[in-house]
């Protein structure tokens, strides 16, 4: 069983991915965007890290803080669009966090980003990692699997999600102006949501 | 790649405290440390004049603050757009109790931030309306010119909505006139030489030697074609082949044309460009109302230029020809 308030360390783990992937972030986003994916990311991090820092919290606290941070210090696209994800997945969290809760939180935070921008699957965007993420997840538990296996398939499908966007091209955003020049390219997005998606599946199968 | 910084990851603080010291005659800072306002707004009976966006462009945005400009700003990272808070603080700085226009870019970061601020200031009781700069003809087709990015048309919409704002007009007018001001305005951009970001340290895209990109964006994305590089002449050519079908420009036209270097253009190509541009406009019967050249709207250290035209009526030129004192603009 996963409590929320013994869950607060998947944030900091959170923290960690980004911040071991700086470089390999800002390098994917350098081939068709501006090269600062990593170094915003990071930023954005790093200050809600400072910010937990010597505080007892748990996973919605934490989450909540990193929506804020991300919201309010960070800008860009990334910042609206993890801040609405985070604090949407912070809002559905409950005391007891069960498969169901976790579903609710994921779904909740996959909707508040479709409705901040504008992206349908396949427009090679941080989607492509999450709605097969999500629905694999879904397919999963309702197969009777329990929830260590269930987020073993998240994992599995966030990474096939992710390397599905090489192939596509952008539609939206910075590299939508390139058009076929945004193929043969993972997204930035797509890289860095599918390095949090499977922090946060392994962090908590840590728990179970 | 030899910089003049402090942190290379703080260089819009530490650009900001300098641009507030050197201009303390029309710039004030505000509670928010990355929004800047006029020294006088809120103007009394005014209608408030907001823009934001990604940091780099010198000197847009904040170079547009001033009399009859821009009331307030919210400042981005490099080439980042601000966030929902500072966009709403902006807001919140230049609203004088009759409404606040946001006239900012076309690209998705800022789409999203502004739409949230704009939520959060209508609870507040502040009507927001919006014009989004879509100026850029390389960036789409026409037939989607709502997906087509704000360049240096938004100097132009900046002058014209903080003009009309100036005379007095209510919200409903300004967003108007600054909606048909970059309706009537086509741009398009040339880059000769690729730009770094300060953090990153290193070109992120290259333009090899002797080549150039068409339709360069101003945030170091590529251009939509590459070529071998081209005289000065052939270029004010290509560019304005682009721009003038697109509106299109006819003979008879009255237009203005502001021609901007992106960062590491010198002076003086950009005025070797504008020749031939005014040139091939008279050629093609077109006349030449009001001519800005300079570096208006840049990219860093990109090197190239970006040509904007502007097609005038009786209203625009009056917004035009208002006197406007800002440090990217002055005009009397």
């Amino acid at each position: 069983m996963i409590k929320d308030k013994e869950a607060g360390f998947v944030v900091i783990d959170l923290v960690k991915v980004i911040r071991d992937n700086k470089d390999f972030l800002s390098e994917i986003d350098g081939k068709i965007g501006d090269g600062d994916h990593g170094i915003n990311m990071n930023k954005g991090f790093t200050l809600c890290e400072e910010k937990l820092k010597g505080k007892e919290f748990g996973l919605s606290e934490g989450l909540s803080a990193l929506s804020e941070t991300l919201q309010e210090d960070i800008g860009g696209s990334m910042g609206p669009l993890y801040g609405a994800f985070f604090g949407e997945m912070a809002f559905a969290a409950k005391e007891v966090i069960s498969p169901e809760v976790f579903g609710e939180m994921l779904g909740n935070g996959i909707a508040a980003i479709e409705d901040i921008g504008s992206a349908k699957r396949g427009d090679k965007t941080l989607l492509d990692t999450l709605l097969p993420a999500k629905e694999a997840y879904h397919a999963a538990l309702e197969a009777g699997k329990d929830f260590a296996e269930a987020l073993e398939a998240l994992k599995k499908a966030a990474l096939d999600g992710w390397k599905s966007t090489e192939n596509m091209i952008a539609r939206i955003g910075r590299a939508s102006r390139l058009g076929e020049r945004s193929k043969g390219v993972l997204d930035a997005g797509a890289t860095s949501c599918y390095l949090l998606l499977t922090s946060m599946a392994q962090s908590f199968q840590r728990l179970l | 790649m030899n910089q003049i910084v402090n942190d290379p990851d703080y260089v819009v603080e530490d650009m900001l405290k300098g641009f507030i010291k050197a201009n303390g005659n029309l710039i004030a800072a505000t509670k928010d440390d990355k929004v800047l306002k006029y020294v006088n707004t809120p103007i009394k009976e005014k209608v408030g004049i907001v823009t934001g966006g990604g940091s780099g462009h010198k000197p847009a945005f904040i170079g547009y603050i001033g009399e009859n400009m821009c009331d307030a700003v919210a400042v981005g990272q490099i080439f980042s757009s601000p966030t929902a808070k500072s966009f709403y603080n902006a807001m919140v700085e230049a609203d004088a109790g009759r409404g606040v226009a946001c006239l900012y870019g076309n690209y998705a970061g800022d789409n999203m931030n502004v739409k949230m601020a704009i939520r959060r200031a209508e609870k507040d009781g502040i009507t927001v309306k919006t014009v989004v700069a879509n100026d850029d003809c390389a960036s789409a087709p026409k037939t989607e010119r709502e997906k087509r990015r704000g360049v240096a048309g938004e100097v132009l919409m900046w002058k014209v909505g903080g003009a009309k704002a100036a005379m007095g007009a209510d919200l409903d007018a300004v967003i108007a006139a600054a909606q048909k001001a970059i309706d009537n305005t086509r741009s398009v951009g040339v880059g000769v030489a690729p730009c770094t970001i300060p953090a990153v340290g290193h070109a992120n895209f290259e333009i090899a030697d002797g080549t150039m990109e068409v339709g360069i964006g101003h945030h170091g994305e590529p251009g939509v074609k590459v070529e071998k590089l081209k005289t000065a002449d052939e270029i004010a050519q290509e560019m304005l082949d682009i721009i003038l079908p697109d509106l299109p420009f006819v003979a008879g036209d009255e237009v203005v044309v502001l021609l901007s270097g992106l960062g590491a253009t010198p002076v003086m190509e950009q005025y070797i460009v504008y020749n031939r541009v005014e040139e091939i406009l008279k050629e093609n019967g077109i006349l030449v109302y009001k001519a800005y050249v300079g570096n208006y709207f840049t990219s860093l250290d990109m090197k190239g230029v970006t040509l904007t035209v502007m097609k005038l009526d009786k209203e625009l030129k009056e917004c035009i020809d208002m006197p406007a004192d800002s440090t990217g603009l002055k005009q009397r």
